[in-house]
């Protein structure tokens, strides 16, 4: 009869197989695969692929629309991550400073994050319809001339940055709201004992206080700067003239509109390295929590 | 008067506080409000806010039978409770290991599940599109289920809350001779209760959602989630009839939608916990 402990083991490997199982099936192999992939040429009619080396990689730095959605996916990050962390922390701290109705305020700013965001881009759309869309009617009532937001190289990605913020601002909040119900009440106390103002307890005490929750929301917007895609289906498709598009959603035209899957592959890598760079802060961050355990 | 409480705005700070919130209240309940608003009234008052417009359900019919949305709805609510049964089964035992056992190799694996949190499917659409036809599967509702079958946030949850969970509770299960899986069932499941509850509603509301994917993986509307349906529907709309499609936006959203205003303290809650663990 087998040891305890090597029936122990068993008994582990048996719980965990299954899910470890899909794990490595749709996340680890894929991403091997992708790797292999960038350096092949698919075949022409079922013919094997060939080796190309570095050819797709090369062909990165040529590439004017590689470079358009990757500077756009950086603009588009470091407007989005910054806004959407900031009105997450100002909604957090306006729904908790004993205002009237603040479950009703709670409920609009969190109401975007429970509607598919292929859904709310189609109310979006309308938002931003020249003439007759709400945005253009308010300004023509003021006198302005008509702006073609979406068919506007310099405004399609600023209004995508916006639909993305108010998408995500209020998710956030959620996590600063409960990161709030932990400090503990006898610091406000004692802050206001010694006749500390609001702005200052704020500043000195519960925004420090918040860095872990603002850690791992970073995190997640991060991320989700890389992730989020949806909308352009439906406001730009990536235009005018690519002035909108974003990695993933030129990862999806390459591979599954073009059918270049090996370029596609090599697109892909960017991604994975950006999102590697997000991957380190959060490791960081996981390891700062199994320490205060 | 005496102020209890150091986040309490008062004075003009309150004025302030007040106006801000309800600004950004506005522009973030805007958008719905103006959906309800053009989806139960004639398309002639779209952009025509006027007391008297006259209410309709006309554009939810329209929208109904333009296109196949109650064979949509089977498919999403199929995904969802399909996916959703699979990740509770898989995360469940993965986190009973996790929690309660040493084994060999356990931080090796532990690191390989939490990578899934970065990586996620949506990103290795290109390779999962290519498993799914060397599997047969393409353009069917388990092709879009398959890669969020286990899922790493539901295993780190859970691991969480197996882990608070005192051994003594286990050893007093095992004298008097549950096998191992009885005690997950008997003793760890119930006490996780909360958490299942919270995991469930982020991962409804998440497939739900999901676009991206399921638009890459299906062609036909025999497995369509909702989802890609409403934006076949849209774009493919030439009229441009604003009252329909935000009268299809909002049924799409509608379940979801109901569902978080019922239960909107659970929700919110759920999210935090989701959140903090």
């Amino acid at each position: 009869m087998p040891r305890p402990a090597t029936m122990r083991n068993i008994h582990a490997w048996l719980l965990l197989l299954p899910a470890m199982a899909f794990i490595v099936a749709f996340t680890h192999v894929p991403a091997v695969n992708t790797f292999i992939h960038s350096f092949m040429l698919d075949g022409k009619g079922g013919a094997p692929a060939t080796f190309v080396g570095l050819e797709h990689y090369m062909y990165l730095f040529e590439d004017e629309v590689f470079r358009k959605a990757l500077v756009n996916n950086l603009l588009f990050a470091s407007g989005t991550i910054p806004l959407s962390i900031g009105l997450a922390m100002l909604m957090a701290f306006l729904v908790n400073a004993g205002l009237a109705g603040q479950s009703v305020l709670r409920l609009c700013y969190f109401v975007p994050t429970v509607l598919p965001m292929i859904a709310v881009a189609n109310i979006w759309l309308f938002f931003f319809t020249p003439e007759y869309g709400l945005l253009e009617q308010v300004r023509g009532a003021l006198g302005f001339s008509g702006i073609n937001w979406l068919g506007n190289e310099s405004t399609a990605l600023p209004c995508v940055i916006a639909v993305a913020v108010w998408k995500d601002a209020g998710f956030f909040m959620i996590f600063y709201l409960a990161a709030l119900q932990q400090i503990s009440p006898s610091l406000g106390e004692a802050a206001m004992l010694e006749g500390a103002s609001r702005l200052y307890f704020y500043r000195r005490v519960v925004i420090p206080l918040l860095m872990p929750t603002t850690l791992f929301v970073l995190v997640n917007a991060t991320i989700n700067a890389f992730r989020m895609v949806d909308h352009l289906f439906v406001l730009t498709q990536g235009g005018p003239n690519n002035a909108s598009s974003l990695l993933l959603y030129y990862i999806y035209e390459v591979s599954f509109k073009y059918w270049d899957t090996g370029y596609g592959a090599a697109l892909t890598m960017v991604l994975l390295a950006f999102l590697g760079l997000a991957s380190i802060g959060q490791f960081g961050f996981f390891e700062r929590k199994v320490h205060y355990r | 008067m005496k102020q209890t409480n150091i986040y309490d705005s008062r004075g003009l700070a309150r004025a302030l506080d007040t106006t801000a919130a309800w600004t950004l209240a506005i522009m973030w309940a805007l958008p719905l409000l103006y959906a309800i608003w053009t989806a139960f009234h004639p398309s002639a008052y779209s952009t025509r806010f006027t007391l008297n417009a006259p209410l309709t359900l006309e554009n939810f019919v329209t929208a109904w039978h333009a296109a196949p949305f109650a064979l949509y709805f089977v498919n999403t609510v199929l995904l969802v409770t399909m996916v959703l049964a699979a990740q509770l089964v898989l995360c469940t035992l993965a986190a009973y290991a996790f929690a309660k056992y040493d084994f060999r190799g356990k931080n090796i694996m532990f690191a390989l599940v939490l990578m899934q949190l970065m990586i996620m499917p949506d990103v290795l659409v290109v390779e999962n599109y290519r498993t799914m036809a060397s599997i047969g599967v393409l353009d069917s509702t388990l092709a879009i289920g398959l890669p969020y079958m286990a899922s790493a946030f539901g295993i780190f949850l859970l691991r969480q809350t197996f882990k608070s969970i005192p051994k003594e509770l286990d050893e007093a299960a095992a004298v008097e001779g549950a096998s191992t899986l009885q005690i997950l069932w008997k003793v760890y499941v119930p006490l996780g209760k909360p958490v299942y509850l919270a995991y469930a509603l982020v991962s409804i509301s998440y497939h739900w959602n999901n676009f991206l994917w399921p638009l890459i993986v299906t062609n036909t509307t025999n497995s369509r989630p909702l989802t890609v349906g409403l934006q076949v529907f849209s774009s493919t709309e030439q009229g441009v009839d604003w009252a329909i499609i935000t009268a299809a936006t909002l049924m799409t959203s509608g379940p979801l939608l109901v569902a978080f205003l019922l239960f909107q303290r659970q929700f919110v809650q759920s999210f935090m916990r989701a959140g903090i663990k």
